[in-house]
C-alpha cells in the first residue's frame, strides 16, 4: 500500500464535473496523503483548476465523492458543504491562480480577516465586544501572535502596516499562502503558487512549503506548472490530461511514465513522422 | 495633458483647431437652448431669436478655450501650475512666487475699482491665496501634527458649543441673529450626516451599492409615528423600537435580495424603497396614505414637554418661554444620534464584522475561501445601515410632526448617496463634511447676493442654485475623484506608534 493510501488526507472518488455538454473533469479519482505535498500536473486546459474549485466548493461536482479526514477521524463530505464551511469546518485553504489579497487593506489586516470566525466568535459575534464584554482582548492578542508569526515566516514583518496592493508581487504570493495558513487548514491548496516567480523566489518558495509541510497534520495540494518546482518539492504527483487521471505515483514514476511524456511533450518523433507518412506529407 | 508642442505655428495651429471644435460643441448646445427665448404675446407663445447673446456665449467659449490651450495645456509649464503648487509641501521655484504675487498684485489694484463685480473678483482671488499661503505656512512650521484628529475635535466642539453660545449671546446683547433658520438648518445637515453615516456602511464598508436607502428613513419615520400616535409611546421608548423595525426591515429585503451583486443589488434595492412608498402611498388605515400623519408626538426633556403652558421645561428651570428650548433640544438629539452612530461605527471598523465587511468590498470570492459566511455579512451590513437610518427617520418624524410618502422619495436616497460618494467612501469624516458642503451649501447659495454683482441686479441665485450646485459637484469629482477625504485609516496597526500615513489609500 502506498504512503497517501494509508492515511489520505483528501480521497476524491469519481470525480466528474460538466460544464453543459463539456466534460471538464472525467471520473478523476485520488488521495492525497496526510503530510505530504501533492501535486497536480497536466497540460493546459487538462481540468486541474476544476478540479480544485471542486475541492474548495466553488463548484459543486456534478458526480463522485470528496472526503476529507481530520486527524482525529472525523471526515467531512466537501461536495455537500458551502465553500465557507468548507474552509471553516472541513479546514481547507486555498490559494488563487490570480492573487486574490484584500488590495486596500494592510498586509496585517489581511491576516486578521483570515482569523474572521474565531475572533468573531470570541467577540460574542460583534455584541459582547461592542460593549466591553467577554474575551475579545484575549483572541484578538491571540490572533495578531499568529498574524505575527507567518509575517515573520514570509519576511513582511516589516512591511505589516502597508497597504497589501502596494506589494511587489512575490511578496503578495507569499502573503496569500500567509494568509491562507491563518485559517489553521489541514489541506492547503495553491494553485500556481510559483506562476510569475524568478528563480530566487521560487527557492525561497520552496523553503516555505517544506517548512509548512514539516508541521503536524498539514498536507498540501498544488496545481504547478514549473516542473522544475514540482519534481523537487512533490512526494507525491498525479497527472490530468483531458479531465482524465494518466499517471499517479511519485515524482520518479510519473517523470518516466510514456503517456505523461506524450500529454506534455506531444508523441515521440517517429511516430509523428509515421502518421506524416500515412497521410502523404 | 497633451505632448507640448515645439514649434510655433505648430501650438497655434492645435490650439485654434481644439477651440474651434469647442465653440462647435457650445454652438450646438446653446443654439436652441439660449438662441431662442419663448415669449407670451398675445396669439400664444411665439419665438424670439437672441443671436447677440448666443455670439457672445460661443465666443467667450472660444476665447476661453484658446487661452486655456495657449497658457495651460500646450505649455511647458502651465499658469496654474503655481496655484496648484501653492496647495502642496513642494518648494515654490522663483517664476511660482512672481506668478503668484503679480496675482495677488491686480487683485488688490482690482479691488479698489469701484465695481462690485470687481471687488467680488479680487476678493475672492485674495481669499483663495491667502487660504493657500496659510496652509502652507502651518504645513511648514508644524508639519506632522495629527491634523485629522485635531480637525474632528474642533468640529465637534464648535458642534456642541455653537448653539448654546450662540443664543447665550444673543440673549445678552440682542444680535438678533437668525438663530431659528440656522439651527433648522443644522438640524437638516446633521439629520442628513447620520443618514450618510448610516449608508456609509452599506456602501462605503461593505461596498453594497444600494439606491433605495430611502426605504429604511421611511419605515422608520412611519414607525415611529405610528408606535408614538396609537399606543401613545413617548419619543425615547419609539426611537430605538423604530431602530429595530428599520433593521428588521432591512433583514427582510437583504435575504433575498443580497445574492445578488453590483448593479443587480442596486437595482433591486430601488425597486423595493419604490415598493415601500407605494404602500405607504395606498395602506390607507395605517398609514393614512398621501395625507400622511400628522400631530406627531414631540420629544421631551426627561419627560418634560416643551411647551407654553402646564407644566413645561421652561416653567420647571425658571426660564421665560422660548420656541427656541426645543430647537436647541432637537438640535442636540440629533448630534448626539451623529455622535453614537459614528462611535459605534468606529468601533465595529476595529472589530471582526467591521474588517469583514471591508474585506468584502475588496474581494467576495476571496473572504469565502477564508471561511467568512458573507451572506450573512452582508445581512449584519444591511441590518446595521438600515437601523441608522431608521433612527433618522424617526427623529425626522418627530422634529416635522407631519410625515407624507412625498418625502421619502428617489431623490432623497440620491442625495445621501451622493454624499457618501462625494465624502469619500468609507470615510466617516469626509460623509459629516460631505452632508455639510451638499445641504450647507445648497442653502447658502439661496444667500449669495455677491453673484447679482456679477449676473446683474435681476439675477436670483435661488433659482440658479441647482446649476451652480451641478457644477460645484462636477468640479469635486473631477479635483477629487475618490472624494473628499480619500485615505483609510487602517484597523488595526502592527508596533504601536507607526505613523498612520503609511497605509495611504491606493491610488487608481
Amino acid at each position: 500500500m502506498r504512503r497517501w493510501q494509508s492515511d489520505p488526507v483528501l480521497k476524491a472518488e469519481h470525480l466528474t464535473m460538466r460544464f453543459g455538454g463539456l466534460t471538464a473533469v472525467d471520473d478523476v479519482s485520488f488521495q492525497a496523503g496526510r503530510g505530504d505535498i501533492t501535486a497536480l500536473i497536466g497540460p493546459n486546459g487538462a481540468g486541474k483548476t476544476t478540479v480544485f474549485n471542486c475541492i474548495t466548493g466553488f463548484y459543486k461536482p456534478t458526480e463522485g465523492m470528496l472526503i476529507l479526514t481530520h486527524p482525529d477521524g472525523s471526515s467531512f463530505p466537501l461536495e455537500r458543504l458551502d465553500d465557507h464551511d468548507i474552509n471553516s469546518q472541513a479546514r481547507v485553504a486555498r490559494t488563487f491562480q490570480n492573487i486574490r489579497l484584500f488590495k486596500g487593506m494592510t498586509v496585517l489586516e489581511n491576516l486578521m480577516v483570515a482569523q474572521h470566525r474565531m475572533l468573531n466568535r470570541a467577540s460574542g459575534f460583534t455584541i459582547g465586544a461592542l460593549f466591553g464584554i467577554g474575551g475579545y482582548r484575549a483572541a484578538e492578542k491571540e490572533a495578531l501572535d499568529l498574524a505575527r508569526e507567518w509575517l515573520h515566516r514570509v519576511g513582511l514583518i516589516p512591511r505589516a502596516n502597508t497597504v497589501a496592493g502596494e506589494l511587489p508581487y512575490g511578496d503578495q504570493r507569499r502573503l496569500e499562502i500567509a494568509r491562507a495558513m491563518c485559517t489553521r487548514p489541514f489541506l492547503l491548496c495553491l494553485d500556481e503558487p510559483a506562476a510569475g516567480l524568478n528563480a530566487r523566489e521560487t527557492d525561497g518558495l520552496n523553503e516555505l512549503l517544506y517548512s509548512i509541510r514539516a508541521e503536524k497534520d498539514i498536507a498540501l495540494l498544488l496545481i504547478e506548472h514549473h516542473m522544475s518546482v514540482v519534481m523537487r518539492i512533490s512526494d507525491h504527483v498525479i497527472v490530468l490530461d483531458y479531465g482524465k487521471t494518466i499517471a499517479d505515483g511519485t515524482p520518479e514514476e510519473v517523470r518516466n511514465d510514456p503517456r505523461v511524456i506524450a500529454a506534455y511533450l506531444g508523441v515521440p518523433d517517429e511516430e509523428v513522422r509515421a502518421v506524416e507518412r500515412e497521410v502523404g506529407l | 495633458m497633451a505632448e507640448p508642442v515645439k514649434s510655433f505655428s505648430h501650438r497655434l495651429q492645435a490650439a485654434l483647431l481644439d477651440a474651434l471644435l469647442a465653440a462647435y460643441v457650445a454652438f450646438a448646445l446653446f443654439c436652441l437652448t439660449l438662441g431662442f427665448k419663448t415669449v407670451d404675446s398675445v396669439g400664444g407663445l411665439t419665438l424670439r431669436s437672441r443671436p447677440v447673446l448666443l455670439a457672445a456665449m460661443v465666443g467667450a467659449v472660444f476665447v476661453g478655450r484658446l487661452l486655456l490651450n495657449w497658457f495651460v495645456w500646450q505649455t511647458d509649464r502651465p499658469l496654474t501650475e503655481p496655484f496648484a503648487k501653492l496647495f502642496t509641501r513642494e518648494p515654490l521655484a522663483r517664476r511660482d512666487v512672481f506668478v503668484l504675487g503679480a496675482v495677488a498684485l491686480l487683485s488688490m489694484l482690482a479691488a479698489a475699482v469701484p465695481s462690485p463685480a470687481a471687488r467680488l473678483i479680487a476678493g475672492g482671488m485674495l481669499a483663495f491665496l491667502t487660504v493657500g499661503a496659510v496652509r502652507r505656512a502651518i504645513l511648514h512650521f508644524f508639519p506632522n501634527l495629527p491634523y485629522a484628529r485635531i480637525f474632528t475635535i474642533a468640529g465637534i466642539a464648535f458642534a456642541v458649543l455653537f448653539p448654546i453660545t450662540a443664543y447665550l449671546l444673543d440673549k445678552a446683547f440682542h444680535l438678533r441673529l437668525p438663530l431659528r433658520y440656522l439651527l433648522d438648518l443644522s438640524i437638516v445637515v446633521l439629520t442628513y450626516a447620520m443618514l450618510g453615516s448610516g449608508l456609509n456602511i452599506v456602501v462605503g464598508l461593505a461596498g453594497l451599492l444600494d439606491l433605495g436607502y430611502v426605504a429604511f428613513y421611511a419605515v422608520g419615520a412611519y414607525s415611529f409615528a405610528i408606535l408614538a400616535m396609537d399606543f401613545g409611546w413617548s419619543f425615547w421608548m419609539c426611537l430605538p423600537l423604530a431602530g429595530v423595525l428599520a433593521a428588521l426591515w432591512g433583514c427582510t429585503v437583504g435575504l433575498p435580495v443580497l445574492r445578488l451583486r453590483g448593479d443587480y443589488l442596486a437595482i433591486v434595492t430601488l425597486a423595493f424603497a419604490e415598493i415601500v412608498r407605494i404602500v405607504l402611498l395606498n395602506w390607507t388605515n395605517v398609514t393614512n396614505g398621501p395625507n400622511g400623519i400628522s400631530g406627531i408626538t414631540r420629544p421631551t426633556f426627561f419627560g418634560l414637554p416643551f411647551g407654553a403652558s402646564g407644566e413645561t421645561f421652561s416653567t420647571f428651570f425658571g426660564l421665560r418661554y422660548d420656541p427656541l428650548h426645543a430647537i436647541i433640544f432637537l438640535y442636540y438629539v440629533i448630534f448626539l444620534l451623529v455622535i453614537v452612530t459614528n462611535v459605534i461605527t468606529l468601533r465595529l471598523r476595529r472589530l471582526p464584522i467591521g474588517r469583514a465587511w471591508e474585506a468584502m468590498r475588496e474581494d467576495e470570492i476571496a473572504c469565502r475561501s477564508l471561511g467568512i459566511n458573507t451572506t450573512v455579512t452582508k445581512l449584519t451590513a444591511f441590518a446595521t445601515g438600515a437601523m441608522f437610518g431608521g433612527f433618522a427617520g424617526a427623529f425626522f418624524a418627530t422634529r416635522q410632526g407631519f410625515i407624507s410618502p412625498e418625502s421619502f422619495t428617489f431623490i432623497e436616497s440620491a442625495t445621501i448617496l451622493a454624499i457618501v460618494v462625494l465624502g469619500g467612501l468609507g470615510s466617516q469624516l469626509g460623509v459629516v463634511l460631505a452632508a455639510i458642503v451638499m445641504i450647507g451649501g445648497f442653502e447658502a447659495l439661496r444667500h449669495t447676493q455677491g453673484l447679482k454683482a456679477i449676473f446683474g441686479p435681476d439675477f436670483d441665485p435661488a433659482l440658479y442654485r441647482m446649476l451652480l450646485f451641478g457644477i460645484a459637484m462636477v468640479a469635486i469629482m473631477v479635483w477629487r475623484p475618490r472624494g473628499i477625504i480619500s485615505s483609510r485609516t487602517p484597523s488595526i496597526m502592527l508596533g504601536r506608534g507607526a505613523p498612520a500615513t503609511l497605509a495611504k489609500e491606493r491610488r487608481t
